[in-house]
């Protein structure tokens, strides 16, 4: 079984972002980047996909400058058997729809049975890209998945999808995108001998030529990127527990009016 | 109408639009000048929700009414809901932030071939364009952004907007199109509900309260959970905690859990890492119980209470009950 994975390169959360001169953009000079996290569920989803059934080929797929080769290594250090990097500038604006296109022009080219992604990429949190891949290609789709089993012929994939108050259990006919989140896996670390082998496993750079790409404006784009508005000072409240407590209570009733 | 702002409806699956629509009619309305218009997809309306859609302020609702739409399935509420969008040229079609709702517009959009603005947080005309505000980078900076064409396409945040009084007496045409329904690629098995705690969902409540590692364990949640049932909150926690096994992963607040904006957050024994900000950190009040004087949290939270939290919940909760009795 053939399986794609969509990966987004993401700057980490833990590094500071600052605007840059271009109010519709970050600086990126000094941002760590890494593989988004809900990304790597769906790589670890698709690597225990091909463990279980003992054969399969796993191919990562990236959109987005040079520096995403990193995230593509990556995940082949992860076990993923190659990976394709659409790299080009005609995609340097892309917004959800014409990452989407672009996306799914290679997925039509490689016509794997299974498409997983992310839950939602942390820097822009649009979660639109798969729901968009799977109209786009016309399967089906279900996303926020907690768990997955693919039947032995590789026909269908029952599916629960997290929903309020519960999971909703689908069979979709393969092919299918699903979308991974928090509690479907535990990714695995790279080990030294996949980080070794990485280095020799295919990375394929498409071109929007390639595709016969014609140039596709955004549909949704920045205006400008902002500060968050500074928070009002916030106040400790003093004295032994009883006395803070009860202040507590008066100040969320009486200035907060939060109860 | 060229001019209406669409909004989906969100329901309880019992024929009932859940309260978050309150906000998404309130905003709909509140940036078209009053065009908001309901849009429900649903295999079964009451009327009860009808009449709740228009005092909410909804000029109209388009009821598509089908077996084939329950439980949602994108495939078929797409196809369904494109066919009017053709036909009626929405100026906008706003969604809350749901499980369901997030996807179905995401592939709705690219149906329609426009831009998607998911998890707003506020909206401005500016001129004859729509300009949407939405937090990215963990909620680290705000984007503003805008759609090359209409409908404008946009999930609103729960727990942000201004809801919608309800007026009794407004009333709403109701029009029921047939909707257009594909054959089904996807087959529905069974829905296992979650054993429910009794306390309102995370997503939804007004009240979060949140507890950390500083919980020092699963059986300590109770303290949290009875303070809860007096001032009607649900109950989180940090991604440590699920993590320890302490709580179900749908608890988990922050970037890789819930996003949440309740009108008041508490949190317990919660350092206050930058990915647990990102979920909450829209929140209007905040509170941090945390012996650590130094804890991140701090820098956000409106009141804190340097002090050992399992002094402070019971005290707490006391004084809670005791306000509340009054
Ligand atoms: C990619 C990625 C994604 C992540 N996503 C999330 C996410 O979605 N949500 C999330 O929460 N985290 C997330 N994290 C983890 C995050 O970085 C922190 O590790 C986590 O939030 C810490 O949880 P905590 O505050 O409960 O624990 P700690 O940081 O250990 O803090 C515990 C706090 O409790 C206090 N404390 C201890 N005992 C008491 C007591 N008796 N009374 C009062 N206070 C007490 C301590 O002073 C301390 O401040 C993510 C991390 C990564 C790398
Ligand atoms: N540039 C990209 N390259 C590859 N996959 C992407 C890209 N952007 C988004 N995705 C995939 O789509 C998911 C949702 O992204 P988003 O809609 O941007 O939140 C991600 O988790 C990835 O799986």
């Amino acid at each position: 079984m053939k399986i794609l994975v969509a990966v987004k390169q993401v700057p980490d959360t833990a590094t500071q972002v600052k605007i840059s001169a271009d109010p519709r953009a970050i600086d990126t000079t000094g941002i760590t980047w890494i593989v988004s996290p809900y990304d790597e569920f769906a790589v670890e989803e698709a690597l225990r996909i091909k463990e279980k059934r003992g054969q399969g080929e796993v191919v990562a797929v990236s959109l987005g400058p040079e520096r995403v080769k990193e995230a593509l290594r990556s995940c082949l250090a992860m076990g993923c058997d190659r990976a394709i990097h659409l790299n080009d500038p005609a995609w340097n604006d892309a917004d959800t729809l014409v990452t989407s296109k672009a996306l799914a022009a290679v997925v039509k080219q490689e016509a794997p049975q299974l498409l997983l992604c992310g839950r939602q990429a942390i820097d822009d949190d649009m979660g639109a890209v798969a729901a968009q891949l799977a109209e786009l290609l016309g399967w089906p789709c279900a996303s926020w998945i907690m768990e997955e089993a693919i039947d032995g012929d590789g026909k269908t994939v029952r599916t629960a999808r997290q929903v309020e108050g519960g999971l909703e259990v689908f069979d979709l006919p393969l092919p299918a995108v699903l979308t991974a989140q928090k509690g479907l896996n535990e990714p695995r670390y790279p080990t030294l001998r996949g980080i070794m082998g990485a280095k020799k496993k295919e990375i394929r750079d498409v071109k929007a030529a390639d595709l016969g790409w014609a140039p596709e404006p955004p549909q949704l784009s920045v205006v400008t990127l902002e500060a968050l508005p500074p928070r009002p000072p916030g106040r400790i409240l003093q004295g032994d527990v009883p006395t803070a407590v009860k202040e507590l209570v008066r100040s969320l009733r009486e200035e907060a009016k939060a109860i | 109408m060229a001019n209406a702002f669409w909004c989906i409806v969100e329901d309880d699956r019992r024929g009932a639009p859940k309260k978050v629509m309150a906000e998404v009619i309130g905003e709909a309305a509140r940036v078209s000048s009053g065009q908001a218009e309901a849009v429900w997809l649903t295999d079964t309306a009451t009327e009860a929700g009808l009449t709740q859609l228009a005092e909410w302020g909804a000029t109209k609702v388009w009821l598509l009414e089908n077996a084939a739409l329950a439980p949602y399935r994108g495939e078929i509420w797409v196809g369904a809901a494109a066919e009017l969008a053709a036909k009626e040229r929405p100026k906008a079609i706003f969604a809350p932030v749901t499980s369901r709702a997030r996807e179905f517009v995401a592939r709705l959009a690219a149906r329609l071939g426009v831009g998607l603005a998911a998890d707003c947080v506020a909206f401005a005309m500016e001129g004859d364009r729509l300009v949407a505000t939405r937090p990215v980078y963990a909620g680290k900076l705000l984007a503003k952004v805008t759609w090359a064409k209409t409908p404008w396409v946009a999930t609103l945040r729960p727990n942000v907007f201004r809801p919608a009084e309800a007026r009794p007496g407004r009333t709403a045409t109701v029009e029921r199109p047939t909707a257009a329904t594909a054959a089904a690629q996807m087959r529905f098995v069974e829905r296992r509900e979650e054993v429910s705690t009794g306390l309102p969902e995370l997503t939804e409540a007004e009240i979060v309260l949140s507890g950390g590692r500083g919980m020092k364990g699963p059986e300590h949640y109770v303290i949290l959970e009875d303070m809860a049932r007096v001032i009607g909150a649900a109950v989180g926690a940090s991604r440590a905690a699920v993590d320890a096994g302490w709580r179900p992963h749908r608890f988990q607040i922050g970037q890789t859990g819930r996003t949440i904006s309740p009108k008041l957050y508490m949190g317990f024994g919660v350092s206050g890492a930058i990915q647990h900000l990102a979920g909450m950190r829209t929140s209007k009040v905040i509170v941090a119980v945390n012996k650590d004087a130094e804890a991140p949290i701090f820098k956000i939270a409106d009141y804190g209470i340097v002090a050992d939290l399992f002094e402070v919940v019971p005290e707490l909760t006391k004084e809670f009950k005791k306000l509340l009795e009054k």
